[in-house]
C-alpha cells in the first residue's frame, strides 16, 4: 500500500512547485492589489466637481460591477469562461496564464469587500486626529489607517489565501497538471481512488498548516501594540 | 489674530450654527460654553476644517477662507499648519509608540529631521513626566496620561492655536486635575488656546475671554469678568443652571 502512495509523492510534489504554489502565489498577489485599488476606489469620497465627479462616479460604478460579477458567478464557470470561451472572440490564453486572471480576479473581488469592511472599521476619529495634525487624505491612509486596518484584515485575508489553495485544484479542469490532475492520473491507473485521493488532501492539508502557522505570527506581530500582547 | 464671520453649518434640515461671528486673540485662552448640543463643538472643528462650514468666511493672518467657495488642498493644509486639535478621548494612533504618536506629523508633514522631532518629542514627553513611556503603545497608558501626550502631541507641531474639545470629559477628578494644570501653565506661557469646556472652574482660572453659545447663537462673547459678574440674564440664567447640577 505505501509503495503505492510513495510512487505518486513525487509527481505530486513536483505538481505542488511547479503550479500549485506558484498558482496560488501569483494569483493571490494579482488579487489582493487588485482588491485594494477597488477597495479604496468604493471606500474613498474625494471632494472633487464637474467632470472628475462624473468620472469617479463611473469607476465607483465599475468596481461595484466587477465585484458583483465575481461574486454571483461559480469560480469554475469564470476559468471555462476565460480558457475555453475568450478564444471565440479571439483571446486565446495559456493554460497557466488563464488560470492566475481567472483566480486573481476572483480573489480581488471577494478580499475587495474584506479590505473596504477593515478600512471602515478604523474609528473616524483616526482621520480627525491625522487631519488636524496636517496629514493628506494618502498620508493618514498609508500611515496611520491601513495599518490598523491590516490587524483586522489579517484573519479573513488569511482565510482567502488558505481557500486559493484549495481552489487551485480547479485549474485541472482548464488542462493543468497540477497536484489533482495528477492524482487522477494516479488513481485511474492503480484503482486506488481512496488512497490516492487521501494522500492529494494530505499535501493540499500540509500547505494550508504552513500558511495557518504563519498566519498566526502575522497577526501576533501586528497586534504588538494591543494590550496585554507586547511580544 | 484667528476672525470668524457669519459662519453656518446644517447637518440635513438642523441648523446647527447659525451664523455665528467671534474673534480669538491671539495669545489669549478663550473658552466656549454652552448646554450640550449648542453647536459649540461644531464651531470649535469648524476652527481646524474637520467641518467644513456651509458658509461665513474665517481670516487668520494673510489667510482668507471663504466656505460658500470650494477651499482648496492648499488653504485647508494652510489652516491646519497654524491649529492643531485635542480631543475629548485623545484619538491617539493606537498603532503608533507614544514616541512615534508625537514625531509622526513633524517627520512625515512638516519634514523636521527625525533626530531634531525625536529630541524635541523627548523634551515635550519631559516636560509632563511621561519620557519614560516613549516606547510604550497607548494602549498601556491610563486616560489622563494619554491625554497629556496627545496635548504633547499638538504641541509637536508649533500650532498658533492649540483646539481643544473638552479635553478632560472622560477623565477622572485626578487627572482632570493634572490636565487643567498643564493647559494652566501653557495659557500663562502665552499660548493661544481655544477650549471648548463645561469645566467652569478652568474658564475663571484660566480663560481670558467667554463665548456663550446656545442654539447655534453666540449668547454671550466678552470678557472672563463680565461673564462671571453675570452680565446678561442669559448668562446668569446659565450660571445658575451650572451651578444647580
Amino acid at each position: 500500500m505505501w509503495d503505492i502512495v510513495i510512487s505518486a509523492l513525487p509527481k505530486l510534489l513536483e505538481a505542488m512547485v511547479k503550479y500549485t504554489i506558484p498558482l496560488t502565489l501569483l494569483s493571490f498577489t494579482f488579487g489582493i492589489i487588485i482588491a485594494v485599488i477597488v477597495a479604496l476606489i468604493k471606500f474613498l469620497n474625494p471632494k472633487v466637481s464637474g467632470i472628475v465627479s462624473i468620472l469617479w462616479k463611473l469607476l465607483r460604478l465599475l468596481a461595484s460591477f466587477y465585484v458583483w460579477v465575481f461574486r454571483s458567478t461559480p469560480l469554475l464557470v469564470q476559468l471555462f469562461i476565460i480558457f475555453f470561451g475568450l478564444p471565440a472572440i479571439g483571446v486565446k490564453l495559456p493554460a497557466f496564464t488563464a488560470a492566475v486572471i481567472g483566480f486573481s480576479l476572483n480573489t480581488g473581488a471577494y478580499a475587495s469587500e474584506t479590505i473596504r469592511s477593515a478600512l471602515l472599521s478604523v474609528n473616524k476619529d483616526q482621520w480627525d486626529a491625522a487631519y488636524t495634525l496636517g496629514f493628506s487624505t494618502p498620508k493618514t491612509l498609508w500611515k496611520i489607517i491601513m495599518p490598523q486596518a491590516f490587524r483586522i484584515v489579517l484573519p479573513p485575508l488569511s482565510n482567502e489565501f488558505i481557500g486559493l489553495v484549495k481552489d487551485t485544484s480547479l485549474a485541472s479542469t482548464i488542462t493543468i497538471a497540477e497536484m489533482f490532475q495528477i492524482i487522477q492520473q494516479y488513481a485511474a491507473q492503480n484503482y486506488e481512488p481512496l488512497l490516492m485521493y487521501v494522500e492529494v488532501a494530505a499535501l493540499y492539508a500540509m500547505l494550508c498548516t504552513i500558511l495557518s502557522v504563519l498566519q498566526r505570527y502575522l497577526e501576533k506581530k501586528s497586534s504588538r501594540y494591543m494590550k496585554g500582547d507586547k511580544n | 489674530m484667528l476672525k470668524i464671520n457669519e459662519i453656518k453649518k446644517s447637518f440635513g434640515k438642523k441648523a446647527v450654527l447659525k451664523g455665528i461671528s467671534a474673534k480669538f486673540p491671539q495669545g489669549k485662552t478663550t473658552v466656549i460654553v454652552g448646554p450640550s448640543g449648542s453647536g459649540k463643538t461644531t464651531l470649535l472643528r469648524s476652527l481646524d476644517m474637520l467641518v467644513t462650514p456651509d458658509s461665513g468666511t474665517l481670516d487668520f493672518d494673510d489667510l482668507h477662507l471663504d466656505f460658500a467657495k470650494p477651499i482648496s488642498n492648499k488653504e485647508n493644509k494652510e489652516l491646519r499648519d497654524k491649529t492643531s486639535m485635542v480631543f475629548q478621548n485623545w484619538n491617539l494612533f493606537p498603532n503608533l509608540t507614544i514616541l512615534k504618536n508625537i514625531t509622526a506629523s513633524p517627520i512625515f508633514v512638516h519634514h523636521v529631521a527625525k533626530e531634531q522631532a525625536e529630541t524635541n518629542a523627548h523634551n515635550l514627553l519631559k516636560e509632563v513626566g511621561l519620557d519614560e513611556y516613549a516606547d510604550a503603545y497607548p494602549d498601556e497608558l491610563s486616560g489622563g496620561q494619554q491625554q497629556r501626550i496627545s496635548i504633547c502631541r499638538a504641541l509637536a507641531v508649533k500650532p498658533e492655536y492649540i483646539l481643544l474639545d473638552e479635553p478632560t470629559s472622560a477623565l477622572d477628578p485626578e487627572s482632570e486635575m493634572m490636565i487643567l494644570k498643564m493647559l494652566e501653565r501653557l495659557a500663562k506661557e502665552g499660548q493661544s488656546m481655544i477650549m471648548v469646556t463645561h469645566n467652569m472652574q478652568f474658564a475663571k482660572d484660566a480663560a481670558d475671554k467667554i463665548l456663550l453659545v446656545e442654539n447655534g447663537e453666540v449668547e454671550f462673547d466678552g470678557a472672563k469678568d463680565a461673564f462671571f459678574s453675570q452680565s446678561s440674564i442669559r448668562v446668569k440664567e446659565f450660571l445658575q443652571g451650572i451651578s444647580l447640577k
